[in-house]
């Protein structure tokens, strides 16, 4: 009864680092990728919290002081109904990259769960399905989406699923690759062997490694929906007024530059800022993944 | 190769007979009209419009009439500007929506094509970071921006272009060049990428071994292979650079076939909406048609099926 007591030791083990953790360190060490974050939490933060801290709203009116330049009082300058420029950029901040957001995540779903089918599937399914992508990637979709917003109001929830439809294509072709390619290895085989279902295989084992190429793209289009989201508001089809996005704010800077120069290099300034950002941050997540073709 | 090209262009009729359809039942189903005015007109003369124009008709008919127009090559009559065809008015606004989308595509080529080659042939010195600096803004700075900024600078404070219109050869430049950056910019990187990925191969290093000019290497042996990912390009180029014509026609009120559609979406104008779409589609599925035969042409591994 005298036997030694075993006493837990423990393991001497380096601690491992999971691939994620390895990712994270390499994008750490990308300059350009970490200043990309860093601007994009400034923004977001500034973005939600900065109206609410300023002294005027975004649709406050004051005639007597139309078209001040950048000031003390107003840092950025008032536009023609003398609106302060800052918060309506900050205010117009927050449906961009809300739109930006949205619209990525109906882009997104659509896109992982086609192109997961159809990668998963295979065969006759994944022939006709993929064909349907290359013929709406043919499409000027851009065209459409411009008569579904002159024809049925200009309504944002409208704008998220429009753009949403267009930009899911590439995604579904990105994650049907990768599909295809996970869906050889021995863990799925050996998943089916145990008896599973077709959606458990997908959702439960596919779809967590397609993780890193589905957020490389993601970064990736978060740009190209702002990119669409402005563009239309451009055209006076997107965000209507009282409400700004950075889109309308450009367009009516790009009208008044001749005189009033910050209403255009402001607004301009701060969305080439985000996109670069965005670009910069995708850039650096895709070497850090290691994600191959996500771009170009 | 024939029987490529010829099983394509089979294709494209579906497909262009899906968005047709699909286009000409979205207008018809969109609430107003195309005379639908502030001031209400008079419902005999309202019939009478109607009626000139065949809206009375059941729906169907309608359809089946227009694909018979079509399949004659008449896009109908345009219900906002009476007395004029579609027909007409396309043959009127395409040619300069055509011209600025030329430009712009040579500016984009011109530029990225030799820039994104130097820039692999430098690859990591201070031309290929200024090169990749340059793509990289490019790809940020929308046209929008880019567009009023350019007219700003070259239109107003140098005074040495003009801001809008299109009547001379030099009025050309500016919305040529601000809607052709974005692609060379993209064209950049691709071919960048395109040639730094041949550029490592073990036949190149043969080639050098050999003793070939690095001229000689880039220009003979690497080139064709690192063209390709701009070719498959080129398809969505072609595309984006027919919408972008709308922004740029708006920034520098170019009277192009854009602007007029969009305005037509507005005026409900439903000939010149399904005229213009169907225009676009057709010139876009050829065009995809063209980017598909040179990718081939280009990479002797893939074959015409």
């Amino acid at each position: 009864m005298n036997s030694p007591s075993i006493q837990p030791v423990a393991p001497a083990i380096e601690p491992g680092h999971s691939p994620w953790a390895d990712a994270w360190h390499r994008l750490q060490k990308n300059r350009l990728a970490v200043i990309g974050g860093g601007v994009l939490v400034v923004l977001a933060l500034a973005c939600t919290f900065g109206p609410l801290l300023s002294a005027y709203s975004y649709e406050e009116q004051n005639l007597s002081n139309s078209f001040a330049p950048p000031g003390t009082a107003h840092w950025l300058g008032t536009d023609q109904l003398g609106r302060d420029l800052l918060v309506r950029l900050l205010y117009g901040g927050r449906i961009s990259l809300g739109v930006g957001l949205c619209a990525t995540f109906v882009a997104l779903t659509i896109g992982v769960v086609y192109g997961a089918v159809a990668g998963y599937l295979g065969g006759r399914t994944d022939a006709v399905m993929m064909r349907l992508v290359d013929i709406i990637y043919a499409l000027p979709f851009t065209i459409f989406v411009i008569l579904l917003m002159v024809f049925f109001g200009r309504n944002i929830v409208l704008l998220f699923v429009a753009i949403g439809a267009v930009e899911w294509l590439t995604m579904a072709r990105i994650v049907r690759g990768q599909v295809m390619t996970l869906k050889k290895m021995e863990f799925i085989e050996a998943a089916r062997s145990l008896g599973f279902g077709n959606r458990r295989i997908i959702f439960r084992h596919l779809l967590p490694n397609l993780l890193g190429p589905v957020i490389v793209y993601t970064t990736l289009t978060i740009p190209a929906v702002m990119l669409l989201e402005a563009f239309l508001s451009f055209l006076g089809l997107g965000v209507q007024p009282p409400m700004s996005s950075w889109g309308t704010l450009i367009k009516d800077g790009a009208e008044k530059m001749e005189e009033y120069w910050w209403l255009l290099i402001f607004p301009g300034t701060i969305f080439s800022l985000t996109l670069f950002s965005l670009n910069f941050l995708g850039d650096g997540l895709r070497d850090a993944l290691d994600v191959r073709a996500a771009k170009d | 190769m024939f029987r490529f090209v010829a099983r394509r262009l089979l294709q494209i009729i579906p497909v262009l007979l899906v968005i047709i359809t699909a286009t000409f039942f979205m207008v018809r189903f969109v609430p107003g009209g195309p005379f639908t005015a502030e001031k209400a007109i008079p419902p005999e003369i309202m019939k009478n419009l109607e009626a000139h124009y065949g809206l009375d008709q059941p729906l169907w008919r309608q359809y089946f009439t227009y694909l018979g127009q079509i399949a004659r090559g008449d896009l109908g009559p345009s219900f906002k500007y009476s007395n004029r065809t579609v027909n007409e008015i396309i043959a009127q606004k395409l040619p300069v929506s055509l011209e600025l989308g030329g430009w712009a595509m040579l500016i984009a080529l011109g530029l990225g094509l030799p820039l994104g080659v130097f820039a692999a042939a430098r690859h990591n010195t201070w031309l290929d970071y200024v090169c990749s600096a340059v793509g990289m803004i490019g790809i940020c700075v929308p046209t929008f921006v880019l567009g009023p900024l350019l007219a700003l600078f070259f239109g107003i404070y140098l005074q040495w272009l003009n801001v809008s219109g299109w009547y001379g050869p030099t009025d050309r430049i500016l919305p040529g060049l601000t809607l052709g950056f974005v692609y060379a910019a993209y064209i950049m990187r691709l071919t960048r990428g395109g040639m730094l990925e041949v550029l490592n191969q073990d036949f190149i290093r043969t080639a050098r071994a050999k003793g070939a000019s690095e001229t000689r290497i880039i220009f003979r042996h690497a080139l064709r292979g690192g063209l390709l990912p701009v070719v498959s390009f080129l398809g969505p180029a072609i595309a984006g650079i027919l919408t972008g014509s709308f922004v740029i026609e708006t920034i520098f009120q170019i009277p192009g076939l854009g602007r007029e559609f969009v305005n037509s979406a507005f005026n409900r104008d439903y000939t010149l909406v399904l005229g213009t779409v169907i225009l676009y589609a057709g010139l876009l599925v050829f065009m995809n048609l063209v980017v598909d035969v040179m990718q081939v042409w280009l990479n002797p591994r893939l074959k015409f099926e």
